[in-house]
């Protein structure tokens, strides 16, 4: 008998939280890397979801925020599984977030079958901005080629003749490779991929070396995360920085630079990158979220958390669109295209592939008022500037 | 051929394979003599390193670093002898595995609550941060000071383990452990001092490494696997032959990646070799390992009498 009344009661229950989770709430699934070494970017983009919630009160119109976040532990075979219960067990309306492109490239296929949205908060391989270009995905980011097309522009603009290329071997490693050999005019005198993954190699002496000796004029990198700020010190305690200037895409960045100002390495003041985004660009959404951030947790947010709070921006921008209801998937979808929100980088518009269409800057290591390391905009290097791929996309 | 380039390869491949050889030595006594299979043996690569780091950032100086990273790591790997790996010797191979994953766990989390995820960064003297010029030739500091550490730690074990009574019953445990009961030697005292000193050599490697790499959760569960492979190839039980091991596996990994792509690019596409390079590189001292277990399973260079 009693056993029968717990069990009505749970059945009544489950009843009434799944009709209520239908009605009140948005189910916002987020997929980054916090745990192995490659964390303090899930640390960073953690951290910006959580101010953008705050920010937004964790309300999206009349709707309540229910924010799952899951760990893919850097893997793809793991950001998949966690995708897969994001979609399945939690049945969530988005899944957002992604920093590798490996891993988005294994879970794309479970959200975007199962007809709900997916937000791309940084990675952007070149396969879904062409052929496999999906309705209902969406980047906050950019399309890996974007930002090395930008930089080899900047390379051609300063007279640069020739470049040593070094970056991962893996998905996004081969697009910033490919991205700076397409628009670069020089010579590429020689081109390193490196080992990738949990295991990652992180001693570049033998690399390092060939650079050298390959006579090229500048060296550029790709190297985000954790590696970053050990290539540096290592290109530092080689003595490149005298004679083989350094330019990197997604690699000196507000995770790797305390570091390397506590490590003492000056030589990184002054490096050059291109990037879609600034913590010094000067508009009121980006101050609210620097400053807000910097109080906070007492650092610079990265590209990574920018972008992982315009995520959320996003999707709060589509769900007051249409008034919260979610069942209406294309006007959910039309309200995400139009990408009618405040972006911390000043507004964008979204291209056929739905990669955003933005500027690309020049950004410079400095040293910020108050003596921190930081990035700053010198110039803009493409204005509107849409990925190579999006004509490789029918839609 | 640049030869500068060949020598500066030649001066990676080395510092590699001392790193290696400070990993192996450690955990080819500890698997030779105990028997024991030690996967933690990763994680006191990684507390050397965060203690070398949170001592250098206190006190300003890597070298006091280094000195209280070393006594720090020996207490560890006494304290996990005495209390963990003791009561296991006399169980198989599968719990030692179970238990010692369960280390690496436990330790990478203890990491994760003190020091955080973000690693740590460990600052150098500027005369270690600059180069020697040699003629043309132009080497990192720290990177010689790696090759000296590791080749002064060498020549101190093998005078430790071919001149003293210690090394005698060290050498005398690989060959035969029963017989070196039987005679009336302190096994546990034996074990306990070989196991803090195979914890206080990977604690080295990791601190030597820390200032290139950054202290990192998990850095040493990547390079406990080559350290195994380089104890498979040497001979198990036998640091003589993880000496060599080290040194062919580090020679061999650094020679592949510096020029495999341009020995491949003579026989396909340049892109094609650019992308298969690094894998093969990567693969190549596993393939080394499949081919010592098929022509000389005993390994290279087994310590004598091994069975």
């Amino acid at each position: 008998m009693l056993s029968k009344i717990i069990r009505t009661a749970i059945v009544a229950g489950a009843i009434t939280t799944a009709g209520m989770a239908q009605a009140d709430t948005v189910k916002i699934g987020f997929v980054t890397t916090l745990t192995t070494p490659a964390g303090v970017i899930g640390e960073d983009m953690k951290n910006s979801v959580t101010l953008a919630l705050e920010h937004i009160g964790n309300k999206m119109g009349n709707l309540d925020v229910k924010l799952i976040m899951e760990d893919d532990g850097f893997k793809p075979d793991v950001g998949k599984q966690k995708t897969d219960k994001l979609v399945k067990q939690d049945d969530v309306d988005f899944v957002a977030g992604y920093i590798w492109s490996h891993v988005l490239l294994a879970s794309a296929k479970s959200v975007l079958d199962a007809d709900k949205f997916l937000i791309s908060a940084n990675a952007g391989p070149s396969q879904i901005a062409g052929k496999r270009c999906n309705k209902n995905f969406f980047s906050t980011s950019w399309q890996n080629d974007q930002t090395p097309m930008a930089l080899g522009e900047y390379l051609n603009q300063v007279g640069v003749k020739s470049i040593y290329i070094m970056a991962p071997n893996y998905a996004a490693g081969k697009d910033m490779a490919n991205g700076v050999e397409s628009t670069f005019n020089g010579e590429v005198k020689g081109k390193d991929l490196t080992k990738w993954g949990a295991d990652a190699q992180l001693d570049f002496s033998a690399e390092l070396a060939k650079a050298k000796a390959s006579g090229a004029e500048a060296l550029y990198v790709f190297y985000p995360g954790k590696a970053g700020g050990a290539f540096i010190k290592q290109y530092q305690q080689a003595g490149l920085q005298d004679t083989m200037p350094l330019y990197t895409a997604f690699t000196v960045d507000s995770i790797a630079l305390p570091k390397l100002q506590k490590a003492g390495l000056s030589g990184v003041l002054g490096s050059k990158m291109t990037q879609e985004w600034s913590p010094d660009m000067d508009n009121a959404a980006n101050k609210r979220f620097v400053g807000d951030y910097l109080k906070r947790y007492g650092k610079y947010p990265s590209f990574y958390g920018a972008q992982s709070y315009d995520s959320i921006m996003l999707i709060k921008s589509a769900v007051e669109a249409v008034g919260g209801n979610l069942d209406d998937k294309d006007a959910v979808r039309a309200a995400l295209k139009s990408a009618n929100f405040d972006s911390v980088r000043g507004r964008y518009t979204y291209g056929n592939n739905h990669m955003p269409i933005q500027n690309f800057y020049l950004r410079e290591v400095v040293e910020d008022s108050e003596g921190r390391w930081t990035t700053k905009i010198v110039s803009t290097v493409y204005e509107n500037h849409q990925d190579p791929h999006a004509s490789k996309c029918k839609m | 051929m640049d030869w500068n380039l060949l020598i500066t390869q030649l001066m990676n491949g080395l510092q590699l394979g001392l790193l290696l050889f400070l990993l192996a030595s450690g955990l080819t006594l500890i698997f030779g003599i105990m028997d024991f299979i030690n996967l933690s043996h990763g994680s006191f690569y990684m507390i050397g390193a965060y203690f070398c780091g949170t001592v250098t950032a206190i006190t300003g100086s890597f070298f006091i670093g280094v000195v209280f990273g070393l006594i720090g790591v020996f207490a560890v790997g006494a304290l996990v002898e005495y209390f963990i790996a003791r009561k296991l010797y006399r169980n198989d191979h599968l719990d030692h595995v179970l238990v010692t994953f369960g280390l690496i766990l436990i330790f990478d989390t203890l990491v994760h609550l003190f020091w955080g995820a973000s690693g740590m960064a460990i600052p150098l003297p500027d005369m270690l941060n600059g180069q020697i010029h040699l003629g043309s030739l132009v080497l990192p500091t720290y990177r010689v000071l790696i090759i000296a550490g590791g080749l002064v730690v060498a020549g101190v074990l093998y005078f430790l383990v071919t001149k003293t009574r210690l090394g005698m019953l060290i050498r005398a445990g690989a060959s035969n452990r029963t017989m070196v009961e039987a005679l009336g030697v302190d096994i546990n005292r034996l074990f306990l001092i070989v196991f803090a000193l195979g914890a206080a050599m990977a604690g080295f490697a990791g601190m030597l490494i820390a200032p290139i790499t950054e202290a990192s959760i998990g850095m040493g569960n990547d390079i406990i696997i080559i350290a195994f492979v380089v104890v498979i190839v040497g001979g198990i039980g036998s640091v003589k032959g993880a000496f060599y091991a080290a040194l062919l596996l580090g020679l061999l990994d650094t020679l592949s990646r510096s020029y495999l792509d341009l020995l491949l690019k003579l026989v396909m596409p340049s892109n094609y070799a650019e992308t298969a390079a690094p894998a093969i590189s990567a693969m190549l001292v596993y393939i080394l390992m499949a081919a010592v277990l098929a022509f000389r399973p005993q390994g290279l260079f087994p310590p004598a009498g091994a069975k």
